[in-house]
C-alpha cells in the first residue's frame, strides 16, 4: 500500500481515499463531457466550444455548472416534493459507490479491495433505476413517466447479459474481486479469451446508461428528455453528472474485467495509473464515437436485442468458458 | 455495548421503521420506496454479521429487481400521478396475519439465540459458499434451480394464455 508508508492512522488513509474518489467522481465527468463535446463537434465536422477559458473552450463545463448552480429550482405544483427531490440523489450516490472498488494501479490505488468486488458493482450499478423511476413519477408529467418505464424495462432487460458476462470473466479469473481479476491477466489480457462477453457487456453498460445508441428513455424528439424533462438547475446537474461519472465508472469496470487493468504492453516504464485511466480514456472515446455514429433503436428492437439475441450468446460464452477453464 | 451492537439496532430500527411506513403510507410508490429503505437496511444488518454474499444478493435481488419490477408493474397499471390516496378494506385480517407472524417469528429468534451476543466475524469467504453450494448443497441447489424453471415456464404460459 502506497499510503500505508506515510500514514499510520487508518482512519487518516480512509478519509484521504474517499476524498480521493469524490475529487475523481467529480472531474472525471467534466473531462469526459468536454471530450464529448470536441469529439461530437470534429466528427460532426464543426468546433464545438470554443471561447469558454480561452484555449479550445476547456472551461465550458466549468462554466455550466456554474450556470447550473444559478438557475432557479423549479418543482411542478403537481410535483410529489419529497420523491422529486431525492431521486437525482438516487441516481447519483450509486455510481460514486461503483468508484470504492476500482483498482486504478497495483499496490493499493484502490479505494476498496472487496471480497466480491464484481459482485458489488453488479448490486450497486442496478439501484440508480429506482432513482430514475421515483424521478419519472413524482414529476407528474406523462413524458417523465413513460421516460421512466423505458428505463426500467431496458434495465431488467440489458441486466441480464451484463451480469452474465460478468460471471463468464469470474470464472476465468478465478476471483469475484477486482484486484484478483487484474491480477488474474497477468500473462493476457481477458478481451481475447472473452471476446463476446466484452461486446456483451459493453453493449448492456451503453443501455444501463442510456447512452445512445440504446436513448430511448431520453429519446429527445419523444419524449423530451424522459424521467429529466421537469427538472432543472442543480438537480439537473446531478443527473448529468451520473450519467458521465456513469461512463467513466463502467469504463473503468470493462478495463479492469476485460483489458487488464494496469497492465501495460511492449513499454515497462509506464506506471500501472497511467494506463487503467489511458484505457478508461480510450474506452470512453468509443462509446462518445457510437454516440455520433449509430441511430436510436426502436424501443422493441431494444428489447429483442437483449432477450433474443445477448442472453442467448452469453450463455453460450459461459458455456464455452466452462469449458475452457475444465479442458486447459 | 460494542459498535457492532448499535449499528444492528439503528439498522434494525430503521428496516422496523421502514416497515411500518410501507404498510402506513397512503400513496403505492411511496410504499415501495419505504421497501426500499427496509430492504436496503437488512442487507446491511447481513453485511454487519459477516454474511457479504447474502448482503449484497440482497441488494441485487430485492432492490435492483424485485423493487423495481414493483415500481414499474405500479406504474404501469395503477400509480396516479402525483398525490393519491390508497386505502384497504381487510385491516382487520391483516393485523391478525401480522400480529401471529411476528409472534412466531419473535418466539422462534429468542429460542435460537436466546441471550447470545453479537460477537465480531470474520465475513465468510464467498468461495467458501460456492464449494459448499456444489458439494454438499448440490442437490438442493439443482432442486431449487428446477423449481425456478418451473417458475419461468409457468409465467410465460400465464402470459401467453389471451
Amino acid at each position: 500500500m502506497i499510503l500505508d508508508r506515510y500514514f499510520e492512522n487508518a482512519w487518516a488513509i480512509l478519509g484521504l481515499k474517499l476524498g480521493a474518489i469524490l475529487v475523481l467522481f467529480l472531474v472525471a465527468p467534466i473531462v469526459v463531457g468536454y471530450a464529448e463535446h470536441k469529439v461530437l463537434a470534429h466528427m460532426q465536422a464543426r468546433l464545438g466550444p470554443m471561447e469558454a477559458g480561452r484555449f479550445h473552450g476547456w472551461a465550458q463545463l466549468v462554466a455550466d455548472g456554474v450556470k447550473f448552480i444559478q438557475k432557479e429550482d423549479i418543482v411542478p405544483r403537481a410535483a410529489d416534493r419529497f420523491v422529486f427531490t431525492i431521486a437525482p440523489v438516487l441516481v447519483v450516490v450509486p455510481v460514486i459507490m461503483i468508484f470504492l472498488v476500482i483498482p486504478f494501479g497495483p499496490g493499493g490505488w484502490w479505494g476498496e479491495n472487496m471480497d466480491l468486488g464484481l459482485f458489488y458493482v453488479m448490486a450497486i450499478s442496478t439501484v440508480g433505476v429506482i432513482g430514475v423511476l421515483a424521478a419519472g413519477w413524482a414529476s407528474a408529467n406523462k413524458f417523465s413517466l413513460i421516460g421512466a418505464l423505458r428505463a426500467a424495462a431496458q434495465l431488467i432487460a440489458y441486466e441480464l447479459p451484463l451480469v452474465l458476462a460478468a460471471a463468464a470473466v469470474a470464472m476465468q479469473a478465478g476471483s469475484l474481486s477486482l484486484v484478483g481479476i487484474v491480477e488474474a491477466q497477468d500473462h493476457y489480457w481477458f478481451v481475447l479469451p472473452q471476446i463476446a462477453g466484452f461486446a456483451l457487456f459493453v453493449l448492456a453498460s451503453l443501455a444501463e446508461l442510456s447512452r445512445p445508441p440504446f436513448d430511448m428513455p431520453v429519446a429527445d424528439s419523444e419524449i423530451i428528455f424522459g424521467h429529466m424533462t421537469e427538472y432543472t438547475g442543480i438537480k439537473m446537474a446531478m443527473f448529468l453528472l451520473a450519467e458521465y461519472a456513469g461512463v467513466v465508472a463502467l469504463s473503468g469496470v470493462a478495463t479492469v474485467m476485460y483489458l487488464g487493468g494496469w497492465h501495460g504492453f511492449l513499454v515497462g516504464w509506464i506506471p500501472g495509473p497511467v494506463w487503467t485511466f489511458a484505457k478508461i480514456g480510450a474506452l470512453a472515446f468509443f462509446i462518445i464515437w457510437l454516440r455520433a455514429t449509430y441511430p436510436r433503436m426502436r424501443e422493441d428492437q431494444l428489447q429483442k436485442m437483449a432477450w433474443k439475441y445477448m442472453i442467448p450468446v452469453a450463455l453460450a460464452n459461459i458455456l464455452l468458458t466452462g469449458v475452457f477453464k475444465v479442458v486447459f | 455495548m460494542t459498535g457492532q451492537e448499535m449499528a444492528f439496532l439503528a439498522l434494525g430500527a430503521i428496516a422496523a421503521a421502514g416497515g411500518v411506513a410501507v404498510v402506513t403510507a397512503r400513496n403505492v410508490v411511496h410504499g415501495a420506496l419505504f421497501l426500499v429503505a427496509v430492504l436496503a437496511a437488512i442487507g446491511a444488518l447481513f453485511l454487519l454479521l459477516g454474511a457479504e454474499f447474502v448482503g449484497w444478493v440482497q441488494i441485487l435481488i430485492y432492490v435492483g429487481a424485485i423493487v423495481v419490477l414493483l415500481l414499474f408493474g405500479l406504474m404501469l397499471t395503477k400509480a396516479p400521478l402525483g398525490r393519491g390516496a390508497l386505502d384497504n378494506q381487510q385491516r382487520g385480517i391483516a393485523a391478525i396475519v401480522a400480529t401471529g407472524t411476528f409472534a412466531m417469528l419473535t418466539w422462534l429468534v429468542w429460542h435460537a439465540f436466546g441471550d447470545e451476543r453479537i460477537t465480531f466475524v470474520r465475513a465468510v469467504r464467498t468461495a467458501d459458499i460456492g464449494n459448499a453450494l456444489f458439494t454438499s448443497y448440490v442437490l438442493p441447489f439443482e432442486a431449487v434451480s428446477v423449481l425456478l424453471l418451473a417458475a419461468l415456464v409457468g409465467a410465460i404460459l400465464l402470459a401467453k394464455k389471451d
